[in-house]
């Protein structure tokens, strides 16, 4: 008890050294101008005028999050939902291994930000290109791992499960997909960064509203303290997203040994 | 006359690898009775749990045929239950989940089914275990839940593939007397594949001894020592020299 106390104090204590070197090399030795690196209290005040106001970019800071949030998620889910049940068809039926790979191969390194160009000719700067894109990213990760977890399921299990005369569906519904779920989960952890990651890269493109918007607005006009604003807007979005996954997983994945 | 229940009828099998043919098992006669509890006992690798697998249909014999109850062994089957050198257990699901799980397969009501692998936890000692989940238990527990996983399927034989191979020696001989134990309470036709002497002295009705690759049945040894067994007997150590000298001259 005691122990655990002691670390999270030592958790309050990095975020507090990293804002006071922040505030030590502004404010205080003025190392920096204010207009190319704003100190952490300007920042603040940035940040609490932002919550309100819509000057300069159109839009509140909460507005700009529930954009991005509404998009990345869309397209997530969708990647997620379709995503793995794929991996795990490939790894279980070699037909639609042999059938799904070839493309897939030629799809899997080629990066989410990278479908942006073409998503816009497509479908304009609107909200469908980026889901597409987003859904792109979340997709090969999904497969991936819920292709290699399935793959990992121990034959003896596969045994067990056919000397008690369990079918083909039963085993890769009571057996591989238990065992690969770790690794499933693990790939939607990975893909929900990559989302959140690529629809921030697709608003700095071309959008019309969400943090990546904000951000590139305010550089063109020259005001840091939004810029930052935003990134740890983005930053604190991102922990939180994948701190509600950890738990969901936390829930879900049974019988491991957690750390 | 007794009951038999697998007949093994010239049984040879072949693996084809890279290198060529290696011939593992060679015209295997064997007949196993109702109820008996027969030891496969032999070297390292001598092929005995590519005879079992023949046996429970993970593998199909090259020539010769195996039955069990009268039907041909073509592929595995509920009738015949195994329980394998390390744990097999399901990590995901809890000791009362492995145990049901036979009876679940073949879509048994949950109560029904939930009863009956109460009583086999029950019967391995397992009471108060049943939401505990695998890596929480020790190995010889976790061969328990083994156990009563196969029990619970109700087969007409199971196979014990080196089951208490992997725990330390004081654990060993508790899994013995407690095996000897459930079995006398239940009893099964049981087929137990060990390369430890005094195990298969321990616990045999009968033990056959198998050769070296490729494997043949060199003796068969009856064992008529009364239960509960004791291993420092003059005629348990008796059978054990005589069996030892047997066994060291074939490796």
């Amino acid at each position: 008890m005691k122990k655990k106390k002691s670390y999270i104090w030592l958790s309050i204590l990095s975020i507090a050294f990293f804002l006071g070197l922040w505030w030590f090399v502004t404010d205080v030795i003025g190392m920096f101008k204010s207009t190319v690196l704003p100190s952490p209290v300007v920042v603040a005040q940035t940040f609490i005028k932002k919550m309100s106001s819509t000057a300069p970019d159109g839009a509140t800071l909460p507005q700009h999050i529930f954009s991005s949030l509404k998009i990345a998620l869309s397209g997530y889910l969708a990647g997620v939902v379709i995503g793995t049940p794929i991996g795990i068809m490939m790894a279980w039926y070699k037909r639609v291994d042999l059938f799904v790979r070839p493309v897939f191969d030629l799809i899997r390194p080629i990066p989410g930000i990278a479908w942006i160009p073409l998503m816009i000719i497509m479908f304009g700067i609107g909200m469908t290109s980026k889901v597409v894109t987003i859904f792109l990213s979340a997709f090969v990760p999904c497969v991936l791992n819920s292709y290699t977890g399935i793959r990992q399921t121990k034959d003896v299990h596969l045994w067990v499960g056919q000397t008690f005369g369990a079918s083909n569906f039963q085993m890769l519904l009571h057996i591989a997909i238990p065992t690969a779920l770790p690794m499933i989960m693990a790939g939607v952890r990975v893909a929900l960064g990559s989302s959140w990651t690529t629809i921030i890269a697709a608003e700095l493109l071309a959008s019309t509203r969400g943090l990546g918007f904000m951000i590139q607005q305010a550089r063109g006009i020259y005001r840091p303290d939004i810029i930052i604003c935003g990134m740890l807007a983005i930053g604190a979005i991102g922990s939180l997203l994948s701190y509600v996954l950890q738990k969901i997983e936390n829930r879900v994945v049974k019988g491991v040994i957690h750390n | 006359m007794r009951k038999k229940i697998i007949e093994c009828s010239r049984v040879s099998k072949e693996f084809t690898t890279d290198r060529g043919t290696v011939n593992v098992l060679q015209n295997i006669d064997l007949d196993v009775y109702e109820n008996e509890l027969l030891v496969l006992f032999g070297p390292g690798q001598c092929g005995k749990s590519t005879f079992i697998n023949c046996m429970a249909g993970l593998d199909i014999a090259t020539s010769g045929h195996v039955t069990v109850n009268g039907h041909k062994v073509e592929k595995p089957g509920p009738d015949r239950g195994v329980v394998y050198q390390r744990t097999a257990l399901f990590p995901w699901l809890t000791v009362m989940g492995n145990v049901e799980y036979g009876p679940k397969c073949r879509g048994m009501g949950k109560k029904e089914r939930r009863e009956k692998a109460q009583y086999y936890i029950d019967l391995v000692g397992l009471t108060g275990f049943e939401n505990a989940y695998p890596s929480k238990l020790s190995g010889g527990m976790q061969q328990r839940v083994g156990i009563a996983r196969a029990y619970c399927n109700e087969p007409t034989v199971m196979f014990l593939d080196e089951p208490f191979g992997h725990l330390d020696a004081q654990t060993r001989y508790l899994m013995q007397e407690e095996l000897i134990r459930i079995w006398e309470k239940e009893k099964r036709t049981i087929v137990f594949v060990t390369n430890n002497i005094e195990e298969a002295i321990y616990l045999a009705d009968r033990i056959v001894l198998m050769t070296n690759c490729p494997s043949t049945l060199k003796a068969e040894y009856q064992i008529d020592l009364s239960r509960p067994r004791d291993y420092t007997t003059p005629e348990f150590l008796q059978l054990r020299e005589e069996i030892s000298a047997v066994v060291d001259k074939s490796i």
